[in-house]
């Protein structure tokens, strides 16, 4: 029985991933009676949302055998775009949405010329972006924090689709999923979708598993290059913007440190840094896991360095157990 | 060779290796004496490597008895058998590569004076080493600057130095130039002399016969025979190891066909210069010269792997250009590279998928794949061209090399091409697989396929081509009809071919 699950695929990939996150959930619910309450899971799926489409952007990447350190960047990018464009009303907001992206897909477009034109390693033409934005953003917004949203921008991260009960004040709330776990359900089908059945997808794995052997079985490499790049853009522009309607305000430093959240998770849910290896699923665990530990240790009143050491600890021992698995 | 010279340094006896599940040795027994090298062969699975481990210390055998010099030992690890005088080159060398020569000579044991390291003895001593073997290489380079074949000199060196006795050789020359081939089998020939024991492991049975004095032939874990290498012959190891005999390997049927599949016109680029030459459907086009000659240039160049400088390609009477690989499959060709593992395969992804790899434009529409014309494709082609595999979804990097190469193939033929270049495609494939992929050959030539065959093993290219076109330096010095393969005692003109592939002869 044990055997067979070891040999099964679904274990070999982020079975053990999954288990994990299964007790620690059981754990939590049993520890802190706050932890399975509505409310806190309302929370926290809007919490993962953001780090869970960043990190879905990194899959991506990494399954090439990249590396995208901008993403953090981008998420500052986009949130400080929007902000700007609709607080100084320079246009509507479903348009200074739509430039947000498109910015964000231009940056990725640039990463992917680097890389693949220029033949930089990833890591230094993102590091080398992710620099540049976080000046740039600083340029655009004077360093200072944006505030004036409008309500209707705000209304993004509340939206909420369920059931609609007044309470005994008189109070409108919706129970249900919020519009944010929504899109983030949305990039998840799509991600799914791409590496199923699309093309693109398999071409992604082929340059990542053995780039020389895709461009000789007629793979355009340049064109998963960008391909990857631009949609982790995207992908980071619609987490920047969720991030600053749940804020409230552009703030310049948005998104900083997100690119080690999202390598983590992306790790955690067995994806290799050396390309060629990952999975959708495995992400998305990742970053639940990553989420759901940050959030029991603000219920449990721990030191947030201390649930840093366990996040740490996590990727260490995820990538030891995968080595072990593979032996 | 004199009494001194053949006393036996090391002698296994009934060894015996279980797997879980698995008899991956039974009842095998091996030795090898000072003064000779003896080669070990067999197909792969047939234990070779398991053997050679249990010889290391690698793993433990679990029956049998190691003699080392007429006295039992038991040693458990790498480490121990060097202490007891065994020592293995490895075909992928294992030095680290930015460190100096001299510092590998000494890895994990520096050589201190007060506390310090002291360079001066690194370097006198790993020096001396090497000059008394005549390897020409200065102590004070780093690795990674030498070719792999002076990389593997230092490694010899380096278990010479740790006072091995008995060398194991596992596919020395695989990854080896011609010309670096001739200056390890002049070491290997001057160790001989000095008294050392030398086992020899080759897929290239031409080697066994430069280089060895005994040969040991094992089949599916068990012991066959050893034989003195004077006084057996290719056929009959051939015979022992897969229980067939070279000519039905190369015995295939050929197509008559005058019909032009592929006109190359004046080509010259990087490596090769105004090269013509037409290969007709159905043709097997050999192409032979030596490393370097020129030949994977040009078909690299046809395919649009790389690009050339003038000249004309027609395929099927139309003109063509590729710049790119993708135009190159467009039309209908089919390029199967010399290194399947760096340019063929995506080692990491499973079966199913290599095989599609090439054609999953054929099976998209609106970059959407049919996953069920995907998993019949692979299932169509593990079937028809026998990949042994336990599912359509295993890794590619758990298949033997013969099945790679199969996978390969499978790949090529999902683009339904008209033209297949085979560069090298029985590189380190056993006998039985090299069978098949002969046989494979012969179906796509049935099929009216045009096929060119870059081999530097004469033997083979002589023996499935139709006709030979010959090379050296980047030019063509020669263009042989089969019917001249032969003289006229049947026998085949390896000469006559060597002599043009070395530029000696010309039209």
């Amino acid at each position: 029985m044990l055997d067979k699950l070891r040999k099964s695929n679904w274990f070999r990939g982020y079975g053990a991933v999954l288990l994990v996150m299964i007790l620690v959930f059981i754990a939590m619910s049993i520890i802190n009676e706050n932890f399975m309450t509505y409310d806190n899971m309302f929370n926290l799926a809007r919490s993962t949302a953001v780090y869970g489409i960043i990190a879905l952007a990194m899959t991506f990447v990494i399954i090439t055998g990249g590396i995208d350190l901008s993403v953090g960047a981008h998420v500052g990018l986009a949130g400080m775009m929007v902000t700007l464009l609709t607080v100084r009303e320079i246009t509507s907001m479903p348009v200074a949405i739509v430039l947000s992206l498109a910015t964000c897909a231009l940056v990725g477009l640039v990463n992917g010329v680097l890389i693949y034109d220029g033949k930089l390693p990833p890591f230094i033409a993102t590091l080398g972006s992710m620099t540049i934005i976080r000046a740039v953003i600083l340029l655009i917004s004077n360093a200072r924090n944006i505030t004036g949203l409008p309500p209707s921008f705000l209304e993004i991260s509340k939206k909420t689709f369920g059931i609609t009960k007044e309470n005994y004040l008189g109070m409108k709330t919706t129970y249900g999923i919020p519009l944010m776990a929504v899109i983030w359900i949305i990039a998840i089908l799509l991600s799914f979708i791409i590496f199923k059945y699309t093309t693109f997808g398999r071409n992604v794995f082929a340059c990542g598993s053995n780039v020389e052997a895709a461009r000789l079985s007629g793979i355009s490499v340049r064109k998963t290059t960008y391909g990857v790049y631009i949609l982790s853009g995207i992908l980071c522009g619609i987490g920047g913007i969720l991030l600053t309607s749940r804020v409230a305000s552009g703030i310049p430093t948005l998104g900083t440190g997100y690119e080690m959240d999202a390598i983590a998770s992306t790790v955690i849910g067995g994806a290799s840094m050396s390309g060629g290896v990952g999975y959708v699923g495995g992400t998305v665990i990742g970053s639940i896991l990553i989420a759901t530990i940050g959030n029991a240790g603000t219920l449990l009143g721990l030191n947030t360095n201390y649930t840093e050491i366990i996040i740490g600890l996590l990727i260490v021992v995820s990538v030891l157990i995968d080595n072990f698995k593979r032996r | 060779m004199g009494e001194v010279m053949q006393k036996e340094l090391i002698r296994l006896e009934g060894i015996t290796k279980l797997f879980p599940g698995v008899r991956a040795l039974n009842d095998v027994s091996f030795d090898v004496r000072s003064g000779e090298v003896h080669a070990l062969i067999g197909e792969n699975g047939a234990g070779k490597s398991t053997l050679i481990k249990i010889m290391m210390g690698v793993y433990e055998q679990s029956e049998g008895k190691i003699f080392i010099e007429n006295k039992e030992v038991n040693y458990r690890t790498p480490a121990e058998a060097l202490k007891l005088g065994l020592g293995a080159v490895y075909q992928d060398v294992t030095l680290a590569n930015h460190l100096t020569v001299g510092e590998n000579f000494f890895l994990g044991n520096l050589p201190r004076k007060m506390g310090m390291v002291d360079w001066n003895e690194i370097y006198s001593a790993s020096q001396s080493t090497l000059d008394d073997l005549n390897i020409n290489i200065d102590s004070q380079e780093i690795v990674g600057h030498l070719t792999i074949g002076q990389q593997e000199m230092v490694s010899i060196a380096k278990i010479i130095y740790q006072k091995a006795n008995v060398l194991v050789f596992d596919e020395p020359t695989a990854l080896l130039t011609n010309e670096e081939v001739e200056i390890l089998f002049d070491l290997i020939n001057r160790l001989r002399d000095r008294g050392y024991g030398i086992i020899y492991i080759s897929h290239r049975l031409e080697e066994i016969f430069q280089m060895c004095d005994r040969v040991t032939v094992l089949k599916n874990g068990e012991y066959v025979d050893t034989l003195n290498v004077d006084e057996t012959d290719e056929n009959e190891l051939v015979q022992l190891m897969v229980g067939r005999s070279v000519e039905d390997m190369y015995g295939i049927q050929h197509v008559e066909n005058e019909e032009v599949a592929l006109r190359v016109e004046n080509l010259t680029g990087n490596g090769f210069q105004d090269i013509s030459f037409e290969v007709h459907k159905g043709e097997i086009f050999g192409m032979f010269g030596l490393i370097g000659a020129g030949r994977t240039e040009i078909c690299r160049a046809i395919f649009g792997a790389d690009k050339y400088e003038s000249g004309q390609v027609y395929i099927h009477g139309k003109p063509v250009h590729n710049k790119k690989p993708i135009e190159g499959i467009a039309s209908s060709i089919a390029f199967l590279t010399e290194d399947r593992k760096k340019e063929g395969l995506c080692l990491g992804l499973d079966v199913e998928k290599n095989i599609n790899l090439a054609s999953y434009p054929l099976i998209s529409k609106n970059g959407f794949i049919n996953l069920k014309t995907e998993r019949e494709r692979a299932e169509k082609y593990i079937d028809e061209i026998r990949i042994k595999t336990p599912s359509r979804l295993q890794l590619c990097q758990n298949l033997s090399g013969g099945n790679q190469q199969k996978v390969v193939i499978g790949k090529w033929m999902c683009c339904d091409s008209d033209i297949f270049i085979f560069d090298e495609p029985t590189v380190g494939v056993d006998i039985g697989a090299k069978a098949e992929i002969y046989k494979l050959i012969e179906e796509l030539i049935a099929d009216g396929k045009a096929v060119i065959l870059i081999s530097s093993y004469l033997p083979e290219v002589m023996g499935l081509s139709d006709r030979l076109f010959i090379m050296s330096e980047g030019k063509c010095t020669g263009l042989v009809d089969r019917k001249d393969f032969y003289d006229e005692h049947g026998k085949l003109r390896e000469d006559m071919a060597l002599s043009r592939a070395s530029g000696i002869m010309t039209d």
